[in-house]
């Protein structure tokens, strides 16, 4: 009786496991380095729950449209804006019926120390520092957006001499985290997490002061036929992604 | 005009940095080579690791380590801002440090290969006849040496400027003050204006050929120093 009991279950087992290795599939996906937090924590949830395997890089969104306008080998781009996006759905290189919005990003002005930024942002016209950090404007969504609100401002000339351009929001992050920058622009969901703010701090920039950050993720045709990019865009419209998204300060 | 001012002002700016870097590097590398092919220590094979370090660590683990210990937070940046100078990461001279670490082997590397081929034989004439070491070194050694002067120079000249991993982690990429040439054309390809990257690319390209034209020509066996032996 046992024996065949075991039988049973490793043939099962074995059965089980077939099915699910063939079903399995990569997929390589570039994300905007902003969403690179909540990205780390969605992607072993998809893991699990699809047996698929996402092969992960993180950049800004303007370097991804020109790799992937050459050919690189991704399947989904999880922008960090709409626009390029679209422009890669008119180039013929994105699915525009898969396209959605997962997240409106907000900008932040930060400081690793606590009682550098104010709430109203009256550092920037202080101007008592040296260095502002920024993403790369021409590059970065979120350098684009924080270059706006310094314009709105009225303070691009007086600040132009402070400036130091991160390749990307990590770099920017990186800047104001070693303390070489003692103010930077980042991305909220660098610095919130759970509803706790990092330490320093920071002045959560006003709506009206830059163009809405509308994120938005688009299969690529590349991986029009690849079910684990396919999965992964469901996923990130399910609950489960939503929750993890919200609790890195995104508006969903 | 086949290249824009910004262009024109990353290469000035390259150009300044390097030859800043090389003269440093003189000044610097030549006792650290002189010792290093003089003494019996054993010190010597440690030295020589950490001199050579900067040819084999990717420049984003010397970046890393500059940015930290550069910073506020960091013991140079403690002591660049007791001494009054501020802060480095993100200025010239954040850079110029940077380079000197960089292209320190190319430096002490080649210069201790031209003392040690002059072996103790003229040293030990100029001693008889009553020769300071200072007098020495610069009426003996320093004409013997001439040749590896020039080449370690050129090698740390040319090195410079094709540094980019280590400006890009602690440069900032700011405007005249660290945007180098290899900067500039990664920002462009980046940028996709290829017309942009491909004239300042046949700029750099046609300085890296030339710079190596006159050093074989100059020195043919010049190739066992690159190669660092």
């Amino acid at each position: 009786m046992h024996v065949v009991k075991i039988t049973v279950t490793l043939a099962l087992l074995l059965v089980s496991c077939a099915t699910a290795s063939s079903l399995a599939a990569e997929a390589h996906v570039a994300v905007a380095a902003n969403f690179s937090g909540p990205m780390e924590r969605i992607t072993p949830l998809f893991e699990k729950a699809s047996g698929h395997k996402l092969i992960i890089a993180y950049g800004t969104v303007g370097k991804f449209y020109a790799q992937i306008k050459n050919g690189a080998p991704f399947e989904l781009l999880v922008s960090a804006d709409d626009a390029t996006p679209i422009r890669l759905e008119k180039d013929g290189l994105a699915i525009s019926e898969s396209r959605f919005t997962y997240a409106f990003g907000k900008l932040v002005l930060w400081s690793a120390r606590p009682g550098v930024v104010d709430d109203k942002g009256e550092v920037l016209k202080r101007g008592n520092f040296k260095r502002l950090a920024i993403a790369n404007p021409k590059m970065a969504v979120y350098g684009a957006a924080a270059m706006e609100v310094i314009k709105k401002l009225g303070a691009a000339e007086q600040l132009q001499a402070r400036f130091v351009f991160g390749e990307n929001i990590s770099q920017a992050y990186q800047f104001v985290a070693t303390g070489n920058a003692e103010i930077g622009f980042v991305a909220l969901s660098q610095i919130y997490k759970d509803g706790v703010y990092a330490a320093g701090s920071h002045w959560l920039i006003p709506a009206t002061l830059y163009p809405q950050i509308k994120q938005d993720v688009v299969l690529l045709t590349r991986g029009k036929d690849n079910p684990a990019a396919k999965a992964f865009l469901a996923f990130l419209k399910g609950p489960e992604a939503r929750k993890v998204i919200r609790a890195y300060g995104y508006e969903l | 005009m086949f290249l824009n001012d910004s262009d024109l002002q990353t290469i000035w700016l390259t150009i300044r940095l390097a030859s800043i870097v090389t003269i440093i590097l003189l000044i610097v590398g030549t006792p650290i080579a002189w010792w290093l092919a003089r003494t019996g220590s054993r010190l010597k094979w440690p030295i020589s690791a950490v001199v050579a370090l900067p040819l084999v660590l990717p420049p984003s683990v010397l970046g890393f380590y500059l940015l930290l210990a550069m910073g506020p937070y960091g013991p140079v940046g403690h002591l660049t801002r007791v001494l009054g100078i501020g802060a480095l990461p993100f200025t010239f001279w954040g850079l110029v440090l940077a380079s000197v670490f960089y292209s320190l082997p190319f430096m002490v590397q080649t210069l201790q290969n031209a003392f040690e081929a002059i072996g103790d034989r003229p040293l030990e004439v100029a001693a008889t006849l009553r020769a300071s070491p200072l007098d020495t070194f610069f009426t003996v050694v320093l004409p013997m040496a001439m040749h590896g002067y020039l080449t370690a120079s050129i090698l740390t000249f040319a090195h410079t400027v094709g540094e980019f991993g280590v400006v890009l982690m602690i440069g900032g990429n700011i405007p005249g003050a660290t945007r180098v040439a290899s900067v500039q054309i990664y920002d462009y390809v980046e940028a996709m204006e290829y017309a942009h990257a491909h004239r300042m690319s046949a700029v750099m390209l046609i300085f890296s050929f030339l710079v190596l034209l006159a050093l074989y020509i100059w020195r043919p066996n010049a190739r066992n120093v690159i190669r660092g032996e």
